[in-house]
């Protein structure tokens, strides 16, 4: 019996329907990263919690009404100056070196703030305060933390830069790259974020009526 | 002269054999890059803030979303503080039994890096954060991540 040769099987359509599946997974795909500002909430107090007693200058007060204003430290502020006095209260660093319930309260050899004794003593004991009203817009909350972490970045890139040459934001990066196991980069990191560690606290919202 | 006519005579055809590899090659990139969307949002889309301070989540798996924006549906209003959690429309209340529900299928070890990702629209009010944050804060489940655009909104 003579065998008759396979037909070849036509292969040109092959690129229609992978076109068509390419089509398809281009228009369902979302390439969106999920990125936004990172927060750590507070642990719910126990029942006979006393809150420590912290001296008024060293608390930076920030309350937004429910028109969006911002005022400081009782006067009003523009959003875009608010980045810069954030910046010289937590680098003010007017301690005289007491030591307090254990934590010396500075002097801070690394701050470049101008002294001021009425402002913050060091920027392990400055808290900053936000405080807004429950009609205040999301948005400008948003902005305002984001300004407050800007500050903070600020500062910890100079310290950085001084001490180890690089960024802190380089630092950090760094240190993910090798899979936070580099234990020199850690101890770097760490020293930066307790030379300017973040406490930015939220007042619960006073409620309107 | 009549060399070059000879050479335009045979015009070889560009040989498209290998265009199903290319495409194919593209469909297994957008095949393993997407991802579907699990939850269809109830609420309008949220126009997000935006800051210049922000972070990557990592981890997706561990990532519980709650929505906060304006409903689509209008028996629910109009306001910009409609909390959608997982497919549906809620109060601040169910964030406690949402969170719980989303910590079951999670080992005890991954609990802790867990984070919660408020996508909230810009108009809505810090009242409803202040709200879902203080449910948050009964569950002990302190990380919480405010979902933004990366870009400036101040004009200097």
């Amino acid at each position: 019996m003579a065998r008759r040769e396979n037909p070849e099987i036509n292969a040109g359509s092959m690129a229609d329907i992978a076109f068509l599946l390419l089509i398809f997974f281009l228009v369902t795909t979302t390439m969106d990263v999920d990125s936004g500002i990172s927060k750590k909430l507070a642990e719910k107090p126990p029942k006979d919690f006393v809150p420590p007693i912290i001296k008024k200058k060293n608390i930076f007060e920030i309350s937004i009404n429910r028109n969006n204003d911002l005022f400081v430290e009782g006067e009003i502020m523009e959003l875009k100056d608010l980045k810069q006095a954030t910046i010289d209260f937590l680098d003010n660093g007017g301690g005289v070196g007491k030591v307090e319930e254990g934590v010396e309260s500075g002097p801070c050899t690394y701050c470049k703030g101008s002294k001021d004794p009425e402002s913050s003593d060091h920027p392990n004991k400055a808290i900053i305060s936000v405080e807004s009203d429950r009609a205040t817009e999301y948005g400008t909350y948003v902005t305002v933390q984001n300004e407050l972490l800007a500050a903070y970045r600020d500062l910890r890139n100079r310290l950085s830069q001084e001490r180890y040459g690089m960024s802190f934001t380089e630092l950090e990066q760094a240190f993910k790259d090798s899979a936070r196991k580099d234990d020199d980069l850690r101890k770097k990191v760490e020293d930066i974020k307790k030379a300017y560690p973040q406490v930015i606290s939220d007042v619960e919202p006073t409620s309107v009526q | 002269m009549s060399k070059f006519r000879k050479k335009k005579k045979d015009l070889p055809a560009v040989s498209t054999a290998s265009l199903p590899d290319i495409v194919f090659m593209l469909l297994f990139f957008f095949m393993v890059t997407t991802t579907m969307r699990e939850t269809d949002l109830k609420i309008d889309s949220p126009r997000l803030p935006s800051a210049t301070e922000v972070k990557k989540l990592e981890r997706k798996s561990l990532v519980s979303t709650i929505y906060v924006g304006k409903a689509k549906d209008p028996k629910y209003g109009t306001g910009y503080n409609r909390i959608q959690l997982n497919d549906k429309i809620g109060t601040a209340d169910d964030v406690t039994a949402f969170i719980l529900r989303e910590r079951e299928d999670k080992s005890e070890k991954e609990v802790p890096f867990m984070t919660t990702s408020i996508k909230a629209d810009k108009e809505s009010s810090v009242g409803t954060l202040a709200d879902v944050r203080e449910k948050l804060r009964d569950v002990n489940a302190l990380k919480l991540s405010l979902s933004s655009h990366k870009g400036s909104t101040i004009k200097k």
